[in-house]
């Protein structure tokens, strides 16, 4: 798995609470068999006037110039600030590889939904939540100030502004546990084998049934 | 100690509980289909890994299946996208390869993940299901701990069997009293989703639970517990009862003689004790709910079809007032516009929601010697499954749908997302009963109103929205 311990980058915005893993990529785009090329249709409904299809090249698609990611101030941006319940909706992994794809490191929001929260660092997507006075005042010293760089460092949990305010968020210990190193989550499991055989005999004492095969096509 | 049902579930797979805080939890079924799971497939090869158990695992492709008759009758190489043909043809190579049982495209019992889990008997009470999509919950229906998990997930659960996981807060959403005549088990979880809100149960497990969930078919139970992540919530689950146990039995993978008797009595242990402890307890009137349309781009935006699209001059809240003004925008409504008079163009019944047979005969019952109004383009029914389909047209509900002038579909996900060729047009508005109304989620620029069964189909005879309670008076 990635690994992430230090970034620093430019902040865009995400100017809306609810945002849904549709809205993040629209299902045209899971028909892809891989786990690339997604950060071309990234908010892909907002950030193009027209409708987009699968293997379709985007050069020379209509623009909405309106949307943020299209504007030359969050261009290269790599730190996406929005709102409430951010990835509610599907349990698409594609969502955070179309955000890591485009070349997010990390979303700040007040809350996020379950799945895709979980899904963030499966990836090496640092999702962190903030209160909601705190993303406030991101975003207004966003707005104010083009080129506007957070610095967000997980080992010591914190967001650094450009002025040096510094902000703490929580994150489960075994989740920054496994981001810092970048250790993969199967091989963590499979260390415990032994403890699954043995969890699996007690099972099939208490509930047999359950170890019936599905089977018989 | 006393302990919640969702507590039960959690202690009786806890295979591991890390210092770290996280746990490994057990996972007994694994329900797998064609859009979530290639990438799965392909870590596990590239990483050389076996397996852990592959008898546990079923799959069946739903999300790009196509539903005309014309278009299925030659399998996967008759799909006309190419894009949607690789996605199904590479499930049915990955079933292949690793000796996963499928219900291919045509098999009739091949249907919607989350109908055919519970259908076939594969999700029984008291295990632990996942599947890589968000609407597993809805096998909670028969005390089941189900949830939603993503790609990485897929692959960590196809290799370890476990799933990393940490507890979620238990809360109970009580349910009380009766349901009027015409309210129905959408209507419940539309009406609980526009209470407590999308993000209401997020890092909860549900309980459904009150006389309303007990006097409530599984079929019914399952369209709740489908919608609570609607709700922010991972799981939704529903205590063990006699309801419980009639339905799981004589399925096909339902245990039988001895092992059946032993199920039973461990099935019945399945419901929180009495003294258990919710970290949140939230109480609706079940006989104050009314049919209920969703009028914006959040599931969360539900009235009741008497009432009137919502004023967000009269929300404080500046996030949620933008939300609203937004959805407005995007749904070309205005505030105060009566529901009734939302003009439609579509009627979609279908979905994991509402898609069983309970609701095909629901919808048939209302549109029974009746016809679909002129300014309807199209009105289509898409059965959960070949076998709901089947059974549907053993009794005869495909003609009664027909004769209604509704299209009579192949099962499967179909306009629920529109990952196949059926979808909304740029700004028609459609009376849906699948779960999302968000944004494109049904054809680009689509507009979506969630609804039940029910309401659907007097919609689809009316032209718009009306309240079926009125409408079932009028027929009879
Ligand atoms: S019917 Fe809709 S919500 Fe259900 S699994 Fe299919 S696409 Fe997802």
């Amino acid at each position: 798995m990635k690994s992430f311990t230090t970034h620093s980058g430019i902040a865009a915005p995400m100017d809306r609470a609810n945002v849904d893993t549709d809205l993040i990529i629209p299902k045209q785009f899971l028909k892809s068999i891989k786990r690339t090329g997604f950060g071309k249709n990234l908010f892909d409904a907002m950030r193009y006037l027209d409708e987009g299809q699968p293997d379709q090249s985007c050069d020379g698609r209509p623009l909405n110039k309106d949307f943020p990611l299209n504007m030359k101030r969050y261009h290269g941006a790599s730190v996406l600030l929005t709102r409430g319940n951010f990835g509610c909706g599907s349990s698409r992994e594609h969502a955070p590889w179309a955000l890591d794809d485009y070349g997010f490191r990390c979303v700040i929001a007040p809350s996020f939904a379950d799945i895709f929260y979980n899904n963030c660092f499966k990836n090496g997507l640092l999702p962190i939540v903030l209160d909601s006075t705190k993303v406030d005042q991101l975003f207004k010293e966003m707005y104010a100030a083009p080129g506007y760089e957070l610095a967000i460092d997980l080992n010591s949990s914190s967001v650094t502004t450009p002025s040096g305010d510094t902000f703490n968020f929580e994150v489960d210990e075994f989740r920054r546990h496994c981001l810092l190193e970048g250790l993969d989550d199967i091989d963590l499991t499979l260390q415990h084998s032994n403890d699954i055989r043995d969890f699996e005999l007690r099972h099939a004492a208490a509930a047999p049934w359950v170890f019936d095969a599905i089977q018989g096509n | 100690m006393a302990k919640t049902l969702y507590d039960k579930l959690w202690d009786s797979h806890l295979v591991k509980q890390r210092d770290d805080g996280s746990a490994l939890i057990y996972i007994d079924r694994h329900i797998i289909h064609e859009v979530t799971s290639p990438q799965a497939f392909e870590g596990l090869r590239m990483a050389r890994r076996e397996p852990w158990r592959l008898d546990t695992n079923i799959a069946t492709p739903d999300h790009n299946v196509p539903t005309t008759v014309a278009e299925r009758a030659s399998g996967v190489a008759g799909i006309e996208d190419i894009v949607s043909r690789t996605q199904v043809t590479t499930l049915d190579d990955n079933c292949e390869e690793f000796g996963i049982m499928e219900y291919a495209i045509n098999d009739k019992r091949q249907g919607i993940v989350h109908v055919i889990g519970p259908e076939s008997g594969a999700c029984l009470p008291g295990m632990t299901v996942v599947c890589g999509d968000s609407h597993t919950a809805t096998n909670g229906a028969v005390g089941a701990l189900a949830h939603g998990i993503g790609t990485s997930e897929v692959e960590h659960v196809l290799a370890t069997q476990c799933l990393v996981s940490m507890k979620m807060k238990n809360m109970l959403v009580k349910v009380n009293g009766e349901l009027g005549e015409g309210v129905t088990s959408k209507d419940v979880i539309l009406a609980i989703v526009g209470k407590i809100g999308t993000a209401g149960g997020s890092g909860y497990a549900i309980e459904f639970g009150g006389q309303v969930m007990r006097d409530m078919s599984i079929e019914g139970r399952m369209t709740v517990c489908n919608m609570a992540i609607e709700a922010g919530a991972r799981a939704g689950i529903v205590a063990v009862d006699q309801t419980t146990i009639d339905y799981v039995q004589g399925r096909d993978f339902t245990p039988t003689g001895k092992l059946w008797d032993q199920a039973v009595v461990f099935w019945q242990g399945l419901h929180s004790d009495d003294a258990a402890k919710f970290d949140l307890v939230v109480e609706l009137d079940g006989s104050s709910i009314e049919p209920q349309v969703s009028w914006g781009t959040s599931p969360e935006m539900v009235v009741p079809v008497s009432g009137r699209v919502p004023d967000p001059a009269a929300v404080s809240d500046p996030v949620k007032k933008e939300g609203m003004e937004r959805a407005l925008v995007y749904m070309g409504l205005t505030a105060g516009q009566a529901i009734s008079d939302i003009k439609l163009d579509k009627v979609f019944i279908g979905s994991c929601t509402n898609s069983r047979i309970e609701d095909m005969r629901a919808a048939a019952q209302v549109v029974k010697g009746q016809k679909k109004a002129d300014s309807i383009s199209l009105a289509m029914v898409v059965p959960g499954s070949g076998l709901v389909k089947a059974q549907a047209e053993a009794e005869g509900l495909d003609k009664v749908f027909i004769d209604a002038g509704l299209e009579w579909r192949e099962p499967g996900c179909s306009m629920c997302l529109a990952m196949n060729a059926d979808k909304l047009g740029n700004g028609e508005h459609c009376a849906s009963t699948s779960n999302r109304n968000f944004e494109g989620r049904q054809g680009y620029g689509g507009r979506t109103h969630l609804v039940s069964p029910a309401m659907a189909a007097a919609a689809a005879i009316a032209g718009h929205f009306i309240d079926v309670r009125e409408f079932v008076g009028d027929a009879s």
